[in-house]
Parts: C-alpha cells; structure tokens; sequence
C-alpha cells in the first residue's frame, strides 16, 4: 500500500467485488443493551470514588497525628473520633447540632420563600427586575456575616439575629440563580407551553420552574453553603445566650478548655453534616430531576 | 378559548373525512395581515399585507426565501404576534392569543419538556386543558402508537434521537385535536434520510386523520410533496406572490417530469431565473 501511494505511475484503480449482507438481523437483543459488569458500575459511581478518596485522607491524617504526638495541637484520628462518640453519647453534639439545624432550617426557609416572591415578581413586571438586579448586586457581594453587628443591635442576642443573618445569605443567591434560571427557559418552551393554554401561576408552576430547575437547585445549593458556613460563624461569636448554643459554640468552648480532641470531633461534624447535605440529600434531588431528565450531566 | 367544551373537543380534526380537498369549507382566514417588529433602533416589517384562506383538509404550505416571514407569519397565527393590520380569522373568531385550538411544532428539538416522559409529554396538553387522566392517558397512547413510538413510551426526551423527538412533538400536537396544526420547518434539523422518512410518515397521518396542516419550509420539494396548496412569498418583507395547487403530487411521483417542472416553476418564481440551481 505504501508503495501505492508514493508515486502516482504505479497507482491503479481495483475495482473489487460489491457484497451485500443478509444476515445482521440474526444479532441477539443483548448486545444492543447489555448490562455493565459490576466494577465497572461501581467505578462510574462517583459515590464510591469520593468514598475512595476520604478513606485516603483519614489514613493520612492518622498517620500524620501519630507522627506528630501533640495532642494540644494536632490530635490523631482516633483521638478525635474517641472524643466525636464521646460527646455524641453523652448527647452534647447531638444537641448542639439539633439547635443549630432548627435555626438553619428556619432561616433557609424563609429565604427561600422571599427569593421565590422576588424572582415572581421580578419576572412579571420590569420595574421588578429593576428592583431585584438592583437589591442582588447591592447585597449578593456583602458577606452576611457582617450584617450581624446590626442584627444584634436590631434583635438583641439570640435566635432572631441568626435568622436574620441566614435569611440574608440564603436570599441573594437563591433569588439570582432563581432568575437567571427563568430568563435562560427557550422561547420554543416557552411558546409551546403557551399553545397548551397554560397561563398565569399554572404557567410558572409547570413551565418556568421545572425547565429552570437546573439553575434553582444550583442556587438552592449555593444557598445552603452560605447558610451553613454564616451560621457557624455566628455561632462562633455568640450563641450561649440562649441557654444551650449550637456547634459553633461547642467548637468555640472547647477550644477554651483546651480540648482539642473535642474542638476536631466539633468541626469533623460540620464538615459532615455539610457533606451529607451536599453529597446525599442534593445529591438524591438531583439524581431523581435534573440528572434523570437529561438536564445536567455528570 | 373555550377548550373545556367537550363538544369542540372531539371535533376538529375528524370532521371532513370524505371532503376533498378543494371543499369550500373556509377555516382559516388571513385577511390583509402586516406583521411588524420594534426593535430599540428599528421598525422590521415581516410580512405586508399578505391575504389568503386555508380551508379545512388543506396540507397549506407557506414557502419563500430565508427572511420572508414565514416563521413570524405562522406565530401570527398561532397567536403570540397580534397583527399591526389586518386580522387573522379562525371559525370566523378573531385569532388573539395562544391556544390549544392551535396546536404547533417547532423546528427545535427543545420543544419537549425534558422532565416528562414521552407519554406524559403528549399527555400533559389534553390534562393542562381539563380533559380527564384517564382519557388523556388513552388518547396519547393512540398518539404515540400512530407515531410509531409506542416502545419509547417511559423514556425521557434526551434519550430520544432528533427524528423522534419530532415525531413526540408531532404526537403530542395531534393529541389535541386541533382545528388546525401548524408546523415551522419541523424537519429542517434532521438529516435528509430522516426527514424523507419523516414527510411520507406526516402524509400517511394526514391519510388516516385529514387534519389541517399549515407547514412552513424554504425547500421547493419539501413544499411540493407536503402541500396540496403552496403559498409562495416574495422576499423581505413578505408579499403573497402566487397560490399553487400541488395536491396531485406525493411521493409516489415525486420522482416525475411534472413534479420537476412545478418545482422549477416555483424556483422561477423565487429567484426569478428558472434555470437557477437549487
Ligand atoms: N425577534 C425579532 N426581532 C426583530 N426582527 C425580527 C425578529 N424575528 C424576525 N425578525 C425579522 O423579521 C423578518 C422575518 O423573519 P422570519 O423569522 O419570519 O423569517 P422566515 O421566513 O421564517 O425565515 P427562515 O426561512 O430563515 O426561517 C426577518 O427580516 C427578520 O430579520
Ligand atoms: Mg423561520
């Protein structure tokens, strides 16, 4: 063949034979749809590869505490899970972390629910897409926990304060990805929705939110990540006012007493409950919409 | 926009059935129509002054160059663009906004809704509009299986190819039973084995259902082998330039001496030079 292509002298066309096969009807149903072999749907689960990769990191982490031998300083693994299942039994983090989600809960809620309100009215009207471009780009880029001087002058130490403060870290981000989700549905969604005859509420129920869905469950999640981390911080600079505080204030206290153990065991929970919600509970949101629909991929 | 009456409900499409195709059953009416566009800087005119009647049965093409207003004549219609002039009749009713009477397809393939399965896609219409689960389980099954998809029932649109998407959407705009379907270029995405495929499948339907078709297409083949009348409009803006009957052709004969010459006889028309190449 390479001596074909060389030189264009000795280059001939063969005219070779036509054939024409009857038989690929005969291939069995299997090999167009087949199962995976179980390694290889394990692997495709990103579930198991994260897994993988925490294992790595405690193995590291333990290795580096025995090492060390400080305690005070950096405590091994097993010193930190020693003192997680020791305050988790005496009921300590479970408490803490109770308070801490009950006010999350709250503040994530409402949040949500103004970001909903603002982003309806902000899609019917003009002048109210004014309003929430002006009022994101003001308050989006403040970190909430600045507001929280004022909220304690406003509510006084306690609960109210850090609802406020969650309220305003939710809120933005929420309200912004809510509303880039609705500006961003096609107009051939839109159009076909319309010839239905949907209109009104029925319109933004079963049209825009579903087709924004991506983009609301990205601010539901980026919402949540600045709750969580707002709270904690707030926390962190009071939070025993109101008789039991929450995990910030466990982690705070403890640092206090010089237990470092305990100060890990207080910020491994974070950490958790922030992989749990971000790995299994959005996760499993995902998984059942936007994942399944073919609107998001990985 | 009476949708909820069971009686215009079940009527539409199967009326007709032993009318030909040249029944003076007007359905449509397009009387005078100016369509135009504001834009910040400017003041687009579509289509000026285009009138013409599309009777009931009729495969009605709307061809014409890149640019004519086809698309913005067919939305017209549809009723997301109120005419600046003139009106759009439909049963002798004044056209003013979307509705199910007027069911279309788009050349997109984004017009399904991802998060519904191709069942609940070609279902979600008749439920939208009050027609009971039951029955509009039922009548999307029909749909389905007269598309030929009835093994991709509970599949997500992603998971379907272009040409079957189409037939979904296709599907889902017959489920209504509308008085009329209109459809934007809907196979202009797809590749030509397909789209062949897909035209002589939209004319068997028409065989078994005789609706009202108005298709939009700048392909003069496309437009002779769909449409038993061909509108054709002049370049921008758009201006009724003739009416031709193309009903004796189908894809039978689409492979004949005449059906060349009217297609060469339309491209005349277009590019004003019969022996311009395709
Ligand atoms: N949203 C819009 N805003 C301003 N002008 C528009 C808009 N849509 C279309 N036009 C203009 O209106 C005219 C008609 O457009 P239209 O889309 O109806 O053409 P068409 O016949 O469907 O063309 P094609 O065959 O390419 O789809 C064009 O000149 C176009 O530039
Ligand atoms: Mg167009």
């Amino acid at each position: 063949m390479a001596q074909n292509t060389a030189t264009a002298d000795n280059f001939d066309t063969v005219i070779r034979a036509e054939y024409e096969r009857t038989d690929i009807g005969d291939a069995k149903l299997e090999d167009v749809q087949r199962k995976l072999p179980l390694s290889e749907t394990l692997w495709n689960s990103s579930a198991f590869r994260k897994t993988l990769i925490l294992l790595a990191l405690a193995i590291i982490w333990q290795i580096y505490g025995v090492w060390l031998d400080n305690p005070m300083i950096f405590p091994t693994l097993t010193d930190t899970l020693g003192a997680l299942w020791a305050n988790i039994v005496n009921g300590t983090i479970p408490t803490r972390l109770i308070a801490t989600l009950k006010v999350l809960v709250v503040g994530y809620v409402i949040g949500v629910i103004l970001a909903t309100i603002f982003t309806t009215i902000a899609v019917s009207s003009r002048i109210g897409t004014d309003l929430l471009s002006t009022l994101t780009a003001m308050f989006n880029p403040l970190p909430a926990i600045a507001l929280l001087p004022l909220a304690l002058l406003w509510f006084g130490l306690g609960t109210p304060s850090l609802v406020f403060v969650i309220v305003n870290s939710v809120l933005w981000a929420v309200a912004l990805n809510m509303h880039t989700g609705f500006l961003t549905v096609s107009d051939t969604m839109r159009m076909a929705g319309q010839t239905f005859g949907l209109r009104g509420m029925r319109y933004v129920v079963q049209l825009l939110i579903p087709a924004a869905f991506p983009a609301i469950l990205a601010g539901l999640k980026i919402g949540w990540a600045f709750a969580w981390r707002t709270l904690i911080a707030a926390e962190l600079v009071f939070g025993v006012s109101s008789g039991q505080g929450g995990l910030g204030w466990f982690i705070f206290e403890n640092r206090n007493l010089l237990d470092t153990p305990a100060v890990f065991a207080g910020l491994l929970t974070v950490m958790s409950v922030g992989l749990f919600v971000e790995g299994v509970i959005f996760r499993f949101i995902e998984n059942r919409t936007v994942r399944k629909w073919g609107m998001q991929r990985g | 926009m009476s949708y909820q009456d069971p009686t215009r409900l079940d009527s539409g499409i199967t009326t007709g059935t032993a009318q030909s195709v040249a029944a003076p059953n007007s359905l449509l009416n397009i009387n005078g129509v100016t369509l135009q566009y504001k834009t910040p800087e400017h003041l687009v005119t579509a289509t000026y002054r285009v009138t013409f009647d599309i009777h009931t049965g009729d495969r009605f093409v709307l061809l014409g160059p890149s640019g004519c207003g086809k698309s913005t004549l067919l939305k017209s219609i549809a009723g997301f663009m109120p005419p600046v002039e003139g009106d759009i009749e439909l049963k002798g009713r004044k056209v003013k906004r979307p509705g199910p009477d007027r069911a279309m397809v788009f050349q997109e393939f984004d017009q399904l809704l991802p998060w519904k399965t191709v069942r609940e896609n070609v279902a979600f219409p008749l439920k939208v509009n009050g027609v009971s689960k039951d029955e509009a389980d039922q009548r999307a099954m029909q749909m389905i299986e007269k598309v030929n998809l009835t093994k991709f029932l509970d599949v997500y649109p992603h998971m379907l190819s272009g040409g079957m998407k189409q037939r979904v959407a296709i599907a889902r705009a017959m489920a209504m039973r509308p008085d009329v379907l209109l459809m934007d270029e809907p196979y202009a995405a797809l590749d030509a084995l397909t789209r062949r495929k897909m035209q002589d499948e939209l004319l068997s339907l028409w065989e078994d259902l005789r609706f009202t078709l108005v298709f939009v297409t700048h392909s003069i083949e496309e437009a002779v082998l769909i449409g038993t009348r061909i509108l054709v409009l002049s370049p921008h803006p758009g201006q009724v330039r003739a009416e031709i009957n193309t009903h004796q052709f189908d894809s039978r004969n689409a492979d004949s001496p005449e059906f060349a010459a009217t297609c060469a006889r339309i491209r005349g028309m277009l590019f004003g030079d019969a022996e311009t190449a395709h």
